[in-house]
């Protein structure tokens, strides 16, 4: 039986890492067994959000709730899913490779003394269950033997595509309360600020980010990529060495240390795509480069490129766009 | 005051093409050249600070013999002991180096042990909360701020749903992620007094049980189908096409 941890936004939807986990926990099930698969979710589920994972197949919603899980405890998480895991015999416990998704499996693997395999891409057999995982942001990828019994392991965000059951599941509701040690929630987030409205999550959904490199050349290089944005109402990305230099702030950079984006069109400027960068873009469904090299990495990669400076580049695109628009 | 311990990995330099070694067991660094991650540049950063109302800020590495460089590098920056666990790091996963550093952090009752969230090479998330349940210890998990106060740390760090922040009374384990903090560099007296520390040299306390490696790879080179739109701002007019075809130009 596989168990699945799905987390939900603020909306109290499936988040998307997550569904694409489960489907990834349909391709494991279907090579071998027809294991069924549960997900496990934190508060209780709203009737959309339980059929929705029946859409994707999924048995059972073991929803955990008490007053251990209004604020987020990674501890308690995994004590929870692991009550779950040892009612329902499961032998597989995933979740979404995000920063909750890999802490809780941690927790969880630690607490039962197995292996843990993070953002794994696929698998290349059940028995022995190898799975293929990223390493090195992304540069490298590494075969890992998960031989314990129970494994334990997140997926990389996009690995796979969502895609809903052929047959959906029975999607059963079932509150869980389980009790919570106290030891669990000595780590326990005790406020939470509201995000100004252009950190990074505007960055992370944007449909459209224009990225910065070195080749901006100077902190007072941003006009007219920040007009670009505007005019597309894009958001903002940059590359570490954006953010070292002290050019602009941390949260804009993307990669490797900073955010992953995936959105349908990142126009990266003056950005050669080192591992460290590419590791944050590698998502992206169209990539439109600028930059002055022609064999930079991020050209090659690239779908479209335009040989250029982005001083030059950047503001005849502006400009080209302001003409349409009249 | 409080006696912190701050992990620190020799990782290969992946600024530049990433190479495997002849056996597919590591990544080859002998081009590259090595560094440790930005997570724990950050996390030795907040290392030095956390202690300097008279602490200790002990750094620990698990690696060959030229890892001694990663912590000859900490102790330019502010860390005031070092011990180096001499073995070769390939050959231990996580719950190896878990064990290891709890080991270290017990011999010198350290009150507060920093990591980086995840190593820049392995990539397994892991090592810091199994450390903690090594120790018994809580852990705050991808935090980018730690400060120390009256026996609790206060963390924090951005969430799903804004900026988060724990208080965790000490002992506790923290994982660090860039960008809170900006690390030092390494000042000549810094790198003088760095090179005078006599580092504490151990081995491994067990033999490791390995990291459930098959082998590396490398993944297949995308043939680059790149289309070039055109050269300089005559592009633009190009650019504006492939905008308007891909539907993001609509306001």
């Amino acid at each position: 039986m596989i168990l699945v941890l799905v987390e939900t936004s603020l909306e109290g939807e499936a988040v998307e890492v997550s569904r694409e986990a489960v489907t990834f926990a349909r391709a494991l099930s279907a090579a071998g067994g027809d294991r069924p698969i549960d997900a496990v979710t934190v508060g209780e589920p709203s009737a959309d959000l339980v059929a929705t994972l029946a859409s994707y197949g999924v048995r059972r919603v073991h929803a955990l709730t008490g007053d251990a899980f209004t604020s987020y405890a990674g501890a308690a998480w995994a004590s929870g899913l692991i009550s779950v895991q040892e009612q329902t015999g499961a032998d597989l416990v995933m979740a979404a490779g995000t920063p909750r998704g890999n802490e809780v499996m941690a927790h969880v693997a630690a607490r039962t003394d197995v292996a843990m395999a993070a953002n794994v891409l696929a698998f290349e057999g059940l028995d022995p269950f190898v799975v293929t995982r990223q390493v090195v942001g992304g540069a490298a990828l590494e075969e890992m033997r998960l031989g314990d019994r129970v494994a334990v392991l997140t997926v990389a965000g996009h690995a796979v595509e969502p895609r809903r059951a052929e047959t959906p599941g029975a999607g059963e509701l079932v509150v869980e309360t389980p009790s919570i040690a106290e030891a669990d929630l000595v780590a326990r987030v005790v406020s939470t600020d509201e995000p100004e409205p252009d950190l990074s999550g505007a960055l992370t959904s944007s449909r459209v980010v224009v990225g910065a490199g070195r080749g901006a050349g100077s902190a007072d290089g941003f006009t007219d990529l920040l007009e670009l944005t505007d005019l597309l109402g894009a958001s903002l990305g940059v590359s570490r060495v954006v953010t070292s230099l002290g050019w602009r702030p941390h949260h804009e950079q993307v990669g490797q240390t900073g955010s992953r984006i995936s959105p349908d069109l990142y126009i990266p400027c003056g950005i050669s795509g080192a591992i460290q960068h590419w590791a944050g873009c590698a998502s992206s469904k169209t990539i439109l480069a600028v930059n002055t090299d022609v064999d930079a990495p991020m050209v090659t990669k690239a779908t479209y490129a335009v040989i250029g400076d982005l001083h030059e580049v950047v503001p005849a695109i502006n400009a080209e766009i302001r003409r349409r628009r009249g | 005051m409080v006696d912190v311990l701050v992990c620190v990995k020799r990782v290969v330099d992946s600024s530049s093409e990433v190479v495997l070694t002849d056996d597919a067991q590591a990544v080859d660094g002998r081009y590259a050249g090595f560094t440790m991650s930005a997570h724990e540049e950050c996390a030795v950063e907040l290392a030095v600070r956390a202690a300097a109302d008279a602490g200790t800020t002990r750094v620990v590495t698990l690696g060959d013999e030229d890892a001694v460089e990663q912590l000859r590098h900490a102790l330019a920056v502010g860390c005031s002991e070092a011990t180096h666990v001499v073995a070769d790091s390939s050959a231990f996963g996580p719950a190896d180096v878990a064990r290891e550093m709890a080991a270290v952090a017990r011999d010198h009752d350290s009150q507060l042990v920093l990591l980086g969230n995840d190593a820049a090479d392995s990539g397994d998330f892991q090592v810091g909360i199994r450390l903690a349940y090594a120790l018994g210890w809580p852990v705050i998990n991808g935090v980018s701020t730690v400060t120390v106060a009256d026996g609790t740390v206060t963390a924090s760090g951005t969430g799903p749903e804004g900026h988060e922040t724990y208080e965790v009374p000490l002992p506790a384990v923290v994982t660090v992620l860039e960008g809170g903090v900006e690390p030092r560099y390494p000042t000549v007296t810094g790198r003088m007094k760095a090179k005078k520390v006599q580092i504490e040299e151990r081995e491994p306390t067990t033999a490791p049980t390995g990291p459930s490696r098959v082998r590396l790879l490398l993944p297949p080179p995308a043939p680059s189908d790149v289309q070039i739109l055109g050269n300089g701002p005559e592009a633009a007019p190009a650019v504006v096409d492939v905008l308007e075809q891909l539907g993001v130009l609509a306001r």
